[in-house]
């Protein structure tokens, strides 16, 4: 048994823009998610960062192959997922869940969640019989924090928070290897958030999953992941353990995203280094070419930064980043121009 | 896990914080507003009487409605029909026969019409719609272009060109020609919502776990997309009715006038609408007022079942 349970190896998501009336015409691309790759270990949580809209969600889908990927591989647990279809598929779900951003969209709210909960076992011949089923039903209400009375109650009958709760207990029913988790609480209450968090993590240890954490808020991830990749325009800019990666960013796009933090300490706060970027996030349809955070990069050269993309590249062990430069500006070699990098105070 | 005492608290939360053992669907939540609906009463009453009135109606009719009864009073030379007279409480129609008896038993017919009507439409438009809606692709563009077809038609005009292709007309040909206008409606609107619901969250989620397509199709999608379905069936009852008498009026409706139907006693009205307006007046205020009963209801069901009204 390896050590990687998911291995994404050069993976593609694009997404066609069709126009016409008679015969649809391919117009041009969204390159949702263009070129990542990734590994996930067995027990590990990492956590995928990145603005909206830079195909964090999308890469989360094609890793459990609810999109259809353009190009590349998802390697699960040895199995080559784009290989399969129909019938193998559908049982190769069992090992992997997902868990949703909104938990009121994603329950059907005509099913009680009795019925909600059965469906998983029943559509895996996990169910054995009326008594097996009741037990394992109040079992799994049980570990994510629910009443025993909630079985024949509808979704939109409970609290954000359990909604999310009754989420998760549905994606553990198959008993699954890997969860992966869109924006697991952005849609809660800040107060329930730390909650539905430290239930997935007692969950992890109890039952030995392993997650992929999508999130914007660096917050989160950093409170839930052990390794945290950062998602800007379809690619990964930069990867490191979770702590490695708040105390020494190395990609600019990264610093910007951390600077963005507010500090609760007004000293602290006015002294602190800010990166300020300048415009939007370009059109996923047509990114920039070479680094695609050039347009926006305080520190870019007149090289190559527009045209020859920086793969990701590993500094330091286990801490990789898409930089031409990363070690430069690190060094102090190379600084940003002043108007651009403010510092405040 | 969970303490056990940590159990214990969560178990006497649920049990002394009131919370109702069993909970409450969306099906039993939208008619619980739907009884306080002032709309829905008004128009479940009128089609409450119409249906019983359609049931008993053998029984209350004192005559038969085929039989001129009041032939020596009819003189189509001097254009006269019989009057209201005690025994005939609406007198009589241009051959004699007892208007009150025809009315009633009218109502069976007209109510034959809308239902089966409305049930054919109905079927033929799940079929294609779920069609289209669930297996997508060539399959779909396939059915929607046919139902575009048939939409780009005027409704009654297609309902006269169906009616006129049988050699003869029966009330048979007339709920077909009725049913046929609806069905790409209904294939439209349910075909609509379904692709809402492939794309919703919890199809998404139920992929995801894995369950079985014809599973999602059949407990997910199409559950989901019914709501829409259902107000439009109630509203189809009203039309069918319309366009059956239209279709009457316009002298395709059953060539048999033996078995009375409102829409047919309307069509034959219109030669005498000048001088006895009452023989139009009667199936013409019944058409319309069960018409109405069944918009009143399907427009307080839409509003039941609408989401955004929950709570």
């Amino acid at each position: 048994m390896s050590d990687v349970l998911v291995d994404v190896d050069g993976l593609k998501v694009h997404f066609p823009i069709k126009r016409g009336i008679v015969h649809d015409r391919t117009v041009g691309y969204v390159y949702a998610v263009d070129g990542v790759d990734l590994a996930i270990r067995r027990g590990e949580t990492y956590g995928l960062v990145g603005e909206s809209g830079c195909g964090k969600s999308t890469l989360g889908r094609a890793v459990l192959r609810l999109s259809e990927p353009t190009a590349g591989r998802v390697v699960f647990d040895g199995t080559d997922l784009a290989q399969l279809s129909g019938e193998p598929l559908r049982r190769m779900r069992r090992r992997m869940q997902m868990v949703f951003q909104d938990p009121l969209s994603s329950l059907d709210p005509r099913q009680s969640v009795q019925s909600l909960l059965v469906e998983g076992l029943r559509a895996h011949e996990l169910d054995r019989g009326a008594e097996a089923t009741a037990a394992r039903l109040r079992e799994l209400l049980d570990v994510v924090g629910l009443p025993a009375n909630a079985l024949r109650r509808y979704p939109h009958e409970f609290s954000g928070g359990q909604r999310q709760r009754i989420g998760i207990a549905r994606a553990l029913t198959v008993e699954p290897d890997l969860i992966v988790a869109d924006e697991p609480v952005s849609a809660l209450d800040v107060s329930v958030q730390a909650q539905v968090l430290n239930l997935l993590e007692d969950l992890q240890a109890q039952f030995g999953l392993t997650y992929l954490v999508i999130a914007h808020d660096l917050a989160v991830v950093r409170h839930i992941a052990d390794r945290v990749g950062v998602m800007y325009l379809g690619g990964i800019v930069e990867e490191a353990d979770a702590d490695a990666l708040y105390t020494e960013p190395r990609h600019p796009y990264t610093r910007a995203l951390l600077s963005a933090i507010p500090v609760p300490d007004p000293e602290v706060e006015d002294r602190r280094e800010q990166i300020l970027l300048t415009g939007d996030l370009p059109s996923p349809a047509a990114p920039p070419s070479g680094c695609r955070f050039h347009t926006r990069c305080p520190w870019r050269q007149p090289s190559r930064c527009d045209t020859e993309r920086p793969p990701l590249r590993e500094i330091r062990p286990g801490h990789r980043v898409a930089c031409h430069y990363a070690e430069d500006i690190a060094a102090g070699r190379i600084t940003a121009p002043t108007g651009l990098s403010a510092s405040r105070g | 896990m969970l303490t056990s005492s940590r159990r214990q608290r969560i178990d006497d939360l649920a049990a002394g914080g009131g919370a109702p053992d069993a909970g409450v669907s969306l099906a039993v939540s939208a008619w619980r507003r739907l009884r306080r609906s002032p709309l829905f009463l008004v128009g479940a009453a009128i089609i409450g009487v119409f249906v019983v009135m359609a049931l008993l109606a053998p029984w209350l009719a004192q005559h038969d409605p085929a039989l001129r009864l009041l032939d020596d009073q009819v003189s189509r030379a001097r254009n006269e029909i019989p009057p209201a007279q005690p025994g005939h409480p609406l007198g009589g129609d241009q051959q004699g026969r007892d208007l009150y008896s025809r009315m009633l038993l009218g109502s069976q017919q007209t109510l034959l019409v809308a239902v089966l009507a409305t049930v054919i439409g109905l079927g033929g438009g799940l079929v294609l719609g779920t069609l289209a809606g669930a297996i997508g692709g060539w399959v779909d563009s396939v059915v929607m272009r046919l139902v575009d077809v048939m939409l780009s038609i005027p409704s009654l005009l297609l309902a006269v060109s169906v009616g006129a292709l049988f050699a003869r007309q029966t009330q048979f040909t007339v709920i077909l020609a009725v049913a046929i206008v609806q069905i790409p409606i209904f294939a439209r609107l349910l075909r609509g919502s379904m692709l809402a619901q492939r794309a919703s969250d919890h199809v998404l989620a139920a992929r995801a776990l894995g369950v079985r397509r014809r599973a999602i199709v059949f407990r997910h999608m199409l559950p989901n997309s019914l709501g829409p379905v259902v107000v439009q069936s109630t509203l189809v009852l009203a039309i069918a009715i319309i366009d059956a008498a239209a279709l009457s009026f316009l002298g395709l409706g059953a060539a048999d006038d033996s078995v009375p139907e409102w829409g047919q006693m309307l069509g034959r009205a219109q030669d005498v609408i000048d001088s006895h307006p009452q023989l139009a007046f009667w199936p013409a205020g019944a058409i319309i007022t069960v018409a109405l009963g069944f918009t009143l209801v399907g427009e307080s069901l839409r509003d039941a079942l609408d989401p955004k009204n929950r709570r």
